[in-house]
């Protein structure tokens, strides 16, 4: 029985609905407890700000395409090393990190779950094996299903319960956790080196459109009962005009779950585009969040950019190579068969550029302009817009309009022109920020019943505590500290152990990875469907019984079972 | 006892539909393998246990005294090298960078001397590529370039290419087309539709020759480059402009002839060109069924494919200085532990001549060329056939290799488990 005291802790729960108490927290055996004996080890938060560990619910760290960025990137793993010492292995890489990296640099800044935001199916084998060594933190992975040729064929024969019952065999085989969509339609048109042009337009050979995949999917995501909603990274990404795209989306999408949202769209920065080219590019975040205000049955996240360098990587494999043929660095693709594809190029963002400039202004008007921020999710879609150490400086820029200011006067000068930022006077506080780095992640991706995301009793002992007194800083005035404090806590504790202290990482970690297993009738069972198996057998060129991730790959792991309607 | 969908591990094509028949704990049959892989499946002659060099004798010596001597020969070194790793699994693969971490040693694969230079050349342009299937079922033109997969990976055209029917090509052998270029007539070139004889060293010319052509400025040409006549050159062009998926495949013939890394890179460059008028990958034929996951795993531990120094505590990486053959050449490694592969058949003489003086543990079921200058053999369970274990293939779709056999023989996983553990014991208590 291991247990510790946490006294004097300034505390922000959202989901428990405490915001700014400060407080005692009793740990036992890696839970949130009522109260612990006289021998517990004390930790003395000294009035810090202590917050649930953070959640980020769209990143990618971990898998094929990852570590393709890794590979073939030496430039960027010189970026950033460090010697091993300590308990810490070697690490390297700045936009896209060894697996060590990545969960010693989420842990110094207080994460403690992370969603891998794309895992192609048939790979899926390879991101558990990552996930393995990302010791500090727990993980999940999203099952990538937008060119699923199984699935297009049953959306076309309007069968969405087979729909469900296919989603259902992909995600227990692979221990996927979530439904992702990733430009639906338009991977398996890339096939052909193609893509679709928004939701009306077919998929090439298949006859379903983007429009179709969504719906479908949407409900089949809900007949399954999963924990999470539908997670679509929209048609169209990266596209002067492509907001109309993404309204008609949103449009789309029925409230069919009371619980949480009915769709997280992912990284709506690279959506909500507005001019018909490049010359009159501008920010069109004022209507998509309009949108996103009048429907609650939709979540978002930012997908900030950040200036700087980084490394772009999606399984939207048609939009990198449109962005290559802009910034002709270097480019590798990768498309799986049956399922998907995908996409790196490294990338620069430039203060001086008009186009970047007005990006990193859009990812923030997002965020102050969606009212509630339990509907729009802190994130840069790692290392898309941004690496994520970037995040402190993200979270300041929401919390500070005279950051905001200081910064905009060194962009590029006709950025006013094309952005309402300028007269956006919001100031986030510390609670809003609270929500929107770990409480709506928790509440979006179905995790607060099995204790993410708070500090209830009967939680995950999942806490951070950062070096700053929330009741004494202003954040609007002192947006250094915030970058500081966010940057580095002060005790990272996961499942009841301190595994970060000032930046340096204590122990080995044992990350728990979360998936999902719907239980299916026998009549809806893929595993016993000819034509299923008959196709799987042609088109594949891994045999059935060899695909699915063998339990060997999930050493510590919780699987969340789902009755569904089948 | 038949077991079926096995996995062969044998080359990069990893094929997973192997039948194996198992008779008094022995493999006695294979159906579906390829020769290679039935050779493997049926191998004979298995070292029984480890072996320790006395004088000019062979000594049999139990699994303990063969883990302290090489826990001793590796805490003993400055610089020791571990080198290896294509031919066992990925779960081994990683102990080997722990240790190479804790040691501060340098660990490096056998891509230093194969696919390095394609490696570099994606370090500088990037790689269009896609899985196997992907091009089963689209691809209707195939370019094999400098290789020849009915020797080397003679699965690779009946499950993927010449003839695979796929989901697009109901008729592979007569829907799609298949172009081999190579210096000499082989097998393989044989079965082309069209066959593009090139001059030995003038690769990149003709690579150079096809860009200038795709991008409409064939009109300079000479009437032949490398051997080659300029119209079939712009013959090629047109079939690949008018394909609808077109895939290229190379091997060694391209990327370790003169040229090297720059063949590659022209051949990625002629694949991009060819992307904006139709779709196009390009991918390199890995040979051994797991060199490609030593890369991966390499990768996400350390960030680079191969060739990783630890001497300063982080991972340093400089192909041509912090490579085997280079290391060994200018004598700074002291010790050298070698993993599933068999460096003395393929190392130049100067580095063989070095790994005779300094003290050389091999980890390998059979004895080999290597074992002449080792002073400890331990053989280990063959991962696919007593031992089971993940490996990439060569489009880096991972799959668990099966352990079909029950023998005595601890994995490559466990005795370097052992051999970490000890290590740990001393350099981290
Ligand atoms: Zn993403």
């Amino acid at each position: 029985m291991s247990e510790i005291l946490i006294k004097n802790a300034y505390v922000i729960d959202p989901i428990s609905g405490v915001n700014g108490e400060t407080m005692d927290i009793a740990i036992r055996d890696g839970r949130i407890v009522e109260d612990v004996g006289g021998g517990a080890e004390v930790i003395d938060a000294r009035g810090a700000l202590t917050l649930p560990g953070g959640i980020d619910s769209h990143t990618h760290i971990c898998g094929t395409k990852v570590n393709f960025g890794r590979y073939m990137s030496p430039e960027d793993m010189r970026a950033g090393r460090t010697a091993r010492h300590g308990y810490m292995h070697a690490t390297s890489g700045y936009s896209v990190p060894t697996t060590y990296g990545n969960s010693y640099r989420y842990s110094r800044m207080g994460y403690t779950t992370l969603l891998e935001g794309a895992m192609a199916p048939l790979e899926a084998r390879h991101t558990h094996e990552e996930f393995l060594y990302t010791p500090l933190q727990d993980t999940m992975a999203n099952a990538l299903f937008d060119g699923n040729w199984s699935i297009l064929e049953a959306i076309r024969d309007g069968d969405t319960k087979r729909v469900a019952a296919i989603i259902g065999w992909f995600l227990t085989a692979v221990k996927g956790f979530a439904v992702k969509l990733t430009n639906p339609g338009g991977t398996e048109a890339w096939g052909w080196g193609k893509d679709v042009t928004c939701i009306h337009n077919p998929v090439p050979n298949f006859e379903v459109s983007p429009s179709e995949i969504i719906t479908a999917v949407v409900k089949a995501n809900e007949m399954l009962r999963l924990p999470h909603s539908v997670h679509l990274h929209c048609n169209n990404l990266g596209k002067p005009g492509n907001y109309t795209c993404t309204m008609g989306t949103l449009g789309l999408i029925p409230d069919l779950n009371k619980k949480r949202q009915t769709l997280y769209a992912t990284h709506v920065q690279f959506h909500s585009y507005g001019g018909s080219g490049w010359s009159d590019f501008c920010s069109k975040s004022e209507p998509v969040a309009n949108v996103v205000n009048m429907r609650p049955q939709i979540v978002i996240d930012m997908g900030q950019v950040m200036f700087g360098k980084t490394t772009t990587m999606t399984a939207d494999g048609p939009m990198e190579f449109n962005l290559y043929r802009l910034h002709h660095d270097k480019w590798s693709n990768h498309d799986v068969e049956l399922e998907t594809g995908s996409g790196i190029i490294p990338v620069l963002y430039r203060r001086k550029n008009l186009v970047n400039a007005v990006m990193w202004a859009i990812g923030l008007e997002l965020g102050l302009l969606v009212k509630d921020p339990w509907q729009c999710i802190m994130a840069t879609d790692n290392p898309n817009g941004a690496p994520f150490v970037r995040y402190p400086e993200v979270i300041a820029l929401l919390m500070s309009k005279k950051y905001r200011d200081e910064e905009f006067a060194t962009v590029h000068p006709d950025t006013e022109s094309r952005v309402p930022l300028p007269a956006i006077e919001r100031e986030m506080d510390w609670y809003e920020i609270a929500v929107m780095t770990r409480a709506a992640q928790a509440k979006a991706l179905g995790i607060v019943d099995i204790g993410k995301g708070h500090l209830g009793v009967g939680a995950e002992a999942d806490v951070a505590i950062y070096p700053v007194r929330a009741d004494e800083v202003d954040p609007a005035v002192d947006y250094r500290k915030v970058i500081e404090a966010f940057g580095k806590t002060e005790y990272t504790i996961k499942r009841g152990r301190v595994v970060s202290r000032r930046g340096e990482c204590l122990v080995d970690g044992n990350n728990t990875t979360i998936w999902v297993k719907p239980k299916i009738s026998e009549e809806y069972n893929m595993a016993n469907d000819p034509d299923f198996i008959a196709k799987f057998d042609r088109y594949y060129t891994v045999r059935m019984s060899n695909y699915p991730v063998q339990d060997e790959y999930l050493k510590r792991n919780l699987c969340i079972e789902t009755e569904a309607e089948l | 006892m038949i077991i079926k969908d096995t996995v062969c591990p044998f080359c990069g094509c990893l094929c997973d539909d192997i039948e194996v028949t198992v008779e008094d704990g022995k493999i006695v049959a294979t159906d579906n393998a390829c020769t290679l892989g039935t050779s493997k499946f049926l191998g004979d002659h298995r070292m029984k246990s480890p072996i320790r060099r006395v004088g000019k004798e062979w000594k049999e010596i139990s699994y303990d005294e063969a883990i302290d001597y090489t826990v001793d020969m590796l805490l003993d070194a400055d610089r020791p090298l571990l080198y290896g790793w294509s031919g066992t699994h990925g779960e081994a693969q990683c102990v080997g960078v722990h240790m190479a971490e804790l040691l501060k040693g340098v660990i490096d694969n056998t891509s230093s001397v194969c696919h390095g230079p394609s490696i570099l050349a994606i370090q500088e342009v990037g790689h269009p590529g896609c899985t196997l299937g992907q091009v089963k079922n689209r691809a209707d033109i195939i370019i094999y370039w400098g290789c020849n997969p009915i020797d080397a990976h003679p699965r690779h055209l009946s499950r993927y290419t010449r003839y695979a029917n796929g989901f697009f090509l109901e008729n592979s052998f007569r829907d799609r087309k298949v172009i081999v270029v190579d210096v000499r007539k082989s097998q393989t070139t044989n079965l082309a539709d069209e066959f593009v004889q090139i001059k030995p060293g003038c690769d990149y010319a003709v690579l150079s020759a096809l860009r200038a052509i795709v991008r409409g400025k064939g009109d300079d040409l000479p009437r032949t480059v490398g051997g080659v006549q300029r119209e079939q050159l712009f013959r090629i062009v047109d079939l690949c402009k008018k394909a609808k998926f077109g895939a290229v495949y190379f091997g060694l013939g391209l990327t370790m002839t003169a040229g090297k890394y720059k063949n590659i890179r022209n051949a990625i460059e002629l694949v991009d060109e060819l992307n904006r008028h139709t779709k196009f990958t390009i991918s390199a034929m890995r040979g051994h069924y797991n060199v490609y996951g030593s890369n991966e795993v390499n990768t996400w531990m350390t960030g680079y494919p191969f060739g990783i120094d630890f001497s300063r505590g982080i991972a340093f990486y400089n192909p041509g200085e912090t490579t085997a053959v280079d290391i060994l050449a200018r004598k700074e490694c002291d010790a050298c532990l070698i993993v599933a592969s068999d460096p003395a058949a393929h190392f130049p003489r100067p580095c063989i001549e070095h790994l005779a003086e300094i003290p050389v543990v091999q980890i390998d079921p059979y004895a080999n060329a290597t074992t002449a200058f080792c002073d400890v053999q331990i053989p280990v369970g063959i991962t696919g056939i007593d031992a089971a274990g993940t490996a990439y293939r060569m489009d880096g779709v991972p799959i668990r290799t099966k352990k079909v056999l029950e023998t005595a023989y601890p994995s490559d996983e466990e005795i370097l488990g052992s051999v970490y553990a000890r290590i740990q014991e001393v350099r981290q208590p």
